[in-house]
């Protein structure tokens, strides 16, 4: 029998989500011109949370003349501090009703509520607080001669991995630059950043200057394809990012990409072991693994492979897998119905080319979406769970014997967003870090993130970059 | 060779089992669980016999009028207070504990702590707890320390043996593992966080870190040493969070007084609070629970 087992620990704040949602397009709630509604549900119970409206061209059309009048009228003529202090009262506003945010992020999107507690909601508060602060300092972001200037109106496209934050680090800098806004919040997971339009309205933010609308891929299209808009910032999959790429070819549209990864995540040695094993917890089975920098390929010095494989079977078994809003879980649902299989398929293919699966051994709920935290072991370059991005619970363990096969291994991807190093050797650490072709890498920690700092990616992981001063000039003409 | 630990990651990694959120029937077993795992202690130079006998009452019935308060599992006291505490606590349950080899600097001959090991052992005490040498540790003197352990566990015999490192004067986690890891080789059958008379005592990363050391010593030779924390620990949410440190990284097998104690003195009356809150709903004044 348990003798200190957790009781249920819920979370007791309740989000207030209304029945139905319209689009939110200058300064107002309105009903889509179509007609058409779909449901957002929480993939922990099935439940179906709220309906909200599906964006059509029209919408989309509509949305994209209230940024630009905003612009013109408003946004690009207003005083630098000014603009500051509107992105300051967002920033608060979230801060404010941060355990709200919170608990209706973990219902839209199932991850559990100590992340979008700790990590998701006081980071998206960051960055409007980080770039608030820029608004009336640009012409510090600038090289010499240059001028800082809007770009104009901006499509903003995010995924439903990060809903709020990654909202956070598209709209934070585009307000302080003087643009206005076409958000689109991912299919999935539309309720917080409906959220953020409803603060922004509470805040007083003339009409048009931030507009959400919801909707699917099409809606998405539409709006990277509407002949008015200026820039398109796009967070997803490689897949659609090519696509996008494609379609604003030569339409004289700004771009910035942040796509998929399959980051390299190193062991060496003489790495302070239990750590790692905290490192590589944290880099594959936080969020459920649905993070585009997800440290989801994990090389081991092979000296050290059959003790990080003991301490790591352990270790997952400590995982509390289970209801996303309870205090205590650490593992949560995953997003959807569709990457559940998506998962489930590679895996599966895992284990058909000879990797071998090692799973906490848990029950998983009745309902709901859920994997078990997973990892394979016996992995080679050439499996396709060493290639293509899982997006899941689900780690792949492949060794090497000297620095230069770890460099070559780590490289040896299309993609290049993050990667991870452990040793206890600072040398070392810089002297790897320096050939890792990865827009961010960490060093003896993992999926550490602050306003300050820039990430963005290399290659198949998308261009551009968001955080910093260098984020900042993603949404500058100069 | 010890494995190396880094500070940031192990302090994040602590920060984050310390957010475990215990309530309702976890937090009545943990308590429970708490209360019987503690050598309630008094280590002052104003201790006398008639302080050893109030304590060793209230070791054994902590709170007469809540049901199924275990006895403590034992009373932590100096050497010549031994005897006293041995005939107060005749035929129950609760051990008597001793310090030793100088406590709780350490700075004496081999002489002197053997015989004051030898002296509290024939007064009747059931285990001890000695210092390390952190002087002849923080030379370097790896092997010097080593053998004074091994001299003092082949003093003890059965009597069982806890090994203080004083954590708060090793000054990095590296040293605390290194320090871990030499005591268990040693044949500690316990080690122990502090004295209680430093500047830093327990805290929850060095707890952390000596579990991971616990843990890979019965991995490596099969057999299960325990854990004491000690000093600092004075309210129901930190014994919680050291029983949460102890469940994810040594498994609730190791949750019973053989495997885990805390050393405290004034934490007892908190988690008594806290006992009775859970159990009617309110807290009640210091004065509904006996002194000491």
């Amino acid at each position: 029998m348990a003798i200190f087992e957790y009781a249920p620990a819920p979370e007791t704040v309740k989000a207030p989500i209304r029945e139905q949602y319209g689009l939110f397009i200058d300064g107002k709630w309105t009903a889509p011109r179509g007609g058409q509604y779909f449901e957002t549900v929480n993939p922990a119970t099935e439940e179906t949370l709220a309906r909200v409206a599906h964006a059509g061209d029209e919408d989309v059309d509509r949305a994209v003349r209230a940024a630009r009048k905003a612009y013109d009228k408003y946004w690009r003529k207003m005083r630098p501090a000014d603009r500051a202090k509107y992105i300051y009262r967002i920033a608060r506003a979230i801060t404010e009703r941060s355990r709200e945010l919170a608990v209706l992020e973990t219902m839209d999107g199932g991850k559990p509520i100590k992340e979008s507690r700790d990590f998701d909601i006081p980071l998206s508060a960051a960055h409007f607080f980080y770039y608030a602060g820029w608004a009336d300092k640009l012409e510090w972001a600038m090289r010499a001669g240059e001028e800082p200037k809007p770009i104009g109106v901006a499509g903003q496209i995010v995924p439903w991995n990060f809903p709020l934050l990654m909202a956070a680090w598209k709209v934070a800098p585009a307000l302080a630059c003087g643009n206005t806004i076409v958000l689109k919040p991912a299919e999935t997971t539309p309720l917080t950043a409906l959220a953020l339009a409803q603060i922004a309205a509470e805040a007083g933010l003339p009409p048009g200057v931030l507009n959400v609308i919801t909707g699917d891929g099409a809606t998405g299209a539409a709006l990277v394809g509407h002949p008015d808009v200026d820039k398109i910032a796009f967070t997803g999959s490689t897949e659609v990012g090519k696509a996008i790429a494609r379609s604003t070819a030569g339409s004289g549209k700004r771009l910035t990409l942040e796509l998929g990864g399959k980051a390299a995540h190193i062991v060496f040695a003489d790495a302070p072991m239990d750590q790692a094993i905290e490192g590589i917890v944290n880099g594959i089975y936080f969020n459920q693994g649905h993070v585009c920098c997800a440290g989801s390929r994990l090389l081991v010095e092979e000296s050290v492979h059959e003790q990080i494989v003991v301490r790591l079977t352990d270790r997952i078994q400590t995982l509390r897998l289970g209801d996303p809003l309870d205090k205590n879980t650490d593992v949560g649902a995953i997003n959807s119905k569709m990457q559940l299989d998506k998962i489930k398929e590679l895996v599966g293919t895992g284990i058909d080319e000879g990797a071998v699966l090692v799973q906490q051994s848990c029950e998983l709920p009745e309902r709901g979406f859920f994997f078990p935290a997973s990892f394979f072991t016996n992995v080679q370059q050439s499996h396709r769970i060493a290639r293509e991005e899982i997006f899941g619970p689900v780690l792949s363990i492949l060794t090497f014997r000297t620095p230069e096969e770890a460099v070559e291994k780590a490289n040896n991807t299309p993609y290049g967003l993050s990667a991870g190093i452990w040793t206890d050797k600072g040398s070392k650490n810089m002297y790897i870090a320096q050939y890792l072709r990865a827009g961010v890498v960490w060093c003896n920690t993992f999926n550490q993130f602050d306003p300050s700092s820039p990430f963005g990616g290399f290659r198949e992981s998308g261009f551009g970059r968001e955080g910093g001063v260098h984020g900042l000039r993603e949404y500058l003409a100069h | 060779m010890s494995v190396t630990v880094d500070a940031v990651m192990l302090e994040a990694r602590a920060g984050s089992l310390a957010k475990r959120s215990i309530k309702t029937t976890a937090k009545v077993a943990g308590i429970r669980l708490a209360i019987g795992c503690m050598d309630l202690t008094t280590l002052e130079g104003k201790d006398s016999h008639g302080r050893i006998r109030s304590l060793c009452a209230k070791a054994l019935h902590p709170a007469p009028h809540l049901p199924d308060v275990p006895s403590v599992a034992a009373v932590c006291v100096y050497p010549n207070l031994v005897p006293a505490a041995k005939e107060a606590l005749r035929g129950t349950s609760v051990k008597v504990a001793s310090v030793a080899t100088a406590f709780p600097s350490g700075q004496s001959s081999m002489e002197v702590k053997l015989a004051d090991t030898a002296a509290a052992i024939a007064a009747g005490a059931d285990e001890i707890d000695m210092v390390i040498d952190r002087g002849a540790f923080l030379s370097g003197y790896y092997r010097a320390v080593y053998d004074e352990i091994v001299a003092i566990k082949a003093a003890c015999g059965p009597v069982h043996l806890k090994v203080i490192l004083e954590t708060g004067e090793l000054g990095s986690y590296d040293a605390v593992r290194r320090a871990s890891d030499l005591a268990l080789e040693a044949g500690a059958d316990f080690i122990k966080t502090s004295t209680g008379k430093v500047g830093t005592n327990a805290t929850f990363p060095v707890a952390v870190t000596m579990c991971e050391a616990i843990r890979d010593y019965a991995r490596r030779t099969g057999r299960r040493a325990g854990l004491k924390v000690a000093g600092g620990v004075r309210n129901t949410k930190q014994a919680m969070t050291y029983l949460v440190i102890i469940k994810e990284t040594l498994g609730e097998s190791w949750l019973t007084p053989d495997l885990f104690r805390i050393g405290a003195s004034s934490l007892l009356d908190d988690l008594l609070m806290q006992y009775e809150k859970q159990l009617t709903g309110h807290y009640a004044g210091r004065d509904y629970f006996p002194m000491d």
